[in-house]
């Protein structure tokens, strides 16, 4: 799952950094995460796990790192697979 | 404290900046409108009653009084002199995010006492040249100076009361390598910094703020980064905090330009009893228009304290929340003005005048900068984004 939620982010996040790079932990936004872009990953992600993250999700703390997000996919029933 | 007692207090604390509002903000309005200068007489007395700590906790030496009683205040300065409630309302957004994000850091609770003791102006630094005007995003950076201490180069278009304030909060990027979305704030005092005037001030309204672009050049020790990011207190504090302060002064500036309509019709209709002047009609249509403003800043008030309750702020960082008070600011910016034109269409020429009892011509004018603070267009696309993906708005 992680890997997937990386790819996902390589392709929306527009990091200033190579998400590769990153560990599980690693801020997002102080890798250049901006606002505007968190919106296309949220949708990104909605239609990649077909999930619709529900609105008390939709703070940044949960789009923060690959792990939180990895955690709000997990509450939401997707298998850490 | 009681809720009783807390309640006391911010009545006492209303009533003080109302008579404030009416023995100095009044009288020097049009002088402060017509020179652009900073309304001084207005802040010297908020001074003398402890007004500028008002929002500090008394365990810091402050008031100690609710965000809901500075609301009010600003509406009743905006009422009797817009530039005078935009000092204040300015003011005590600065103060709000200190005090709100604090976290028992020691320089900035001390710098809180200091504000207490020595009633401090804190001016902020938010917008930079080449940002596009995005708050959200920083080219000056905290530069390492060595021995602790660090500086910083920032090109502003706009300080307003740079001049006359004694502190500066100023966003930066966290270091020179930093992303430009990683922000800190910054507090500096007056002997830490120094202003470059880059451009003048003479604009259509508000001009008692006196809001001219500026160079600051800073230098001082790195205790004086607040430790929350700009990322957390911008969108749990300032953001939404700017946005209700203003929307009540605008709401007070409208409402000024309502009662000055209102006598207006009244004068017309003295003598002749029987007959309902035209102009009342016009007049109820107005009242209608006010009362959706006051509405929707009421509201918006009362929103803000309900997910907001002691350090739990989390939920003001939701989507739903982010395009609540960006609403908030969207339709008190345009609808304040509203209610001025109509105001001076009820009028007529004695509100077009600038030297009547019932000239509404300021009051247009300041509240036509409404929409241009963090411009509606550019909230407007933040809305949009935020807009495909929220759901339940």
């Amino acid at each position: 799952m992680s890997d997937k939620i990386r790819q996902i982010i390589q392709e929306h996040g527009r990091l200033a950094v190579d998400v590769q790079t990153l560990g599980d932990q690693a801020d997002l936004y102080q890798a250049g995460l901006t606002s505007h872009a968190s919106v296309s990953l949220m949708l990104a992600l909605e239609t990649a796990f077909d999930v619709e993250f529900p609105d008390s999700m939709l703070k940044r703390s949960v789009f923060q790192s690959v792990s939180s997000i990895r955690e709000a996919l997990q509450q939401l029933g997707k298998s850490a697979e | 404290m009681t809720t009783a007692a807390a309640l006391d207090r911010d009545q006492a604390f209303i009533r003080t900046v109302r008579r404030i509002a009416d023995e100095f903000a009044a009288p020097n309005a049009d002088r402060v409108d017509r020179d652009a200068r900073f309304p001084a007489e207005t802040i010297h007395a908020l001074r003398a009653e402890r007004a500028l700590s008002a929002l500090i906790p008394e365990e810091y030496g402050g008031g100690g009084v609710s965000l809901p009683a500075i609301a009010a205040a600003c509406f009743e300065l905006g009422r009797r002199c817009g530039a005078s409630a935009m000092v204040f309302a300015m003011h005590q957004i600065m103060i709000a995010t200190i005090v709100r994000h604090v976290e028992g850091d020691a320089w900035f609770a001390a710098y809180l006492r200091e504000v207490a003791r020595d009633q401090r102006l804190v001016a902020s630094v938010t917008s930079e040249v080449g940002t596009g005007g995005d708050l959200g995003r920083s080219i000056a950076a905290v530069t390492p100076s060595g021995d602790g201490r660090a500086t910083f180069e920032k090109q502003a278009p706009t300080i307003s009361y740079g001049a006359q304030a004694d502190d500066l909060l100023t966003t930066l990027r966290r270091a020179p390598d930093a992303e430009p979305g990683d922000q800190v704030l910054v507090l500096t005092h007056k002997e830490q910094y120094t202003l470059e005037l880059t451009a003048t001030w003479d604009p259509l309204g508000m001009r008692g703020t006196c809001s001219p672009g500026y160079v600051v050049r800073a230098e001082f020790p790195v205790e004086q980064v607040l430790p929350a990011p700009f990322s957390r207190a911008g969108v749990e504090s300032m953001v939404p905090i700017s946005h209700i302060l203003w929307s009540h002064l605008w709401l007070g500036i409208a409402t000024d330009a309502f009662d000055r309509a209102r006598a207006f019709v009244k004068a017309s209709a003295k003598g002749r009893p029987d007959i309902v002047p035209p102009t009342a009609t016009r007049l109820s249509h107005l009242t209608s228009e006010l009362s959706l403003l006051r509405a929707e800043v009421s509201s918006a008030m009362r929103d803000f304290t309900d997910s907001s309750v002691g350090d739990d702020r989390e939920k003001l960082s939701t989507m739903a929340m982010i395009l609540r008070f960006n609403n908030l600011k969207i339709a008190a910016s345009e609808q304040a003005p509203r209610v001025c034109q109509g105001a001076m269409a009820v009028c007529g020429i004695v509100g077009y005048k600038n030297d009547t009892p019932f000239s509404v011509g300021r009051h247009l004018r300041d509240t036509m900068s409404a929409s241009l603070m963090v411009a509606n267009d550019r909230i407007h696309q933040t809305n949009a984004s935020l807009l495909l993906i929220a759901k339940d708005v």
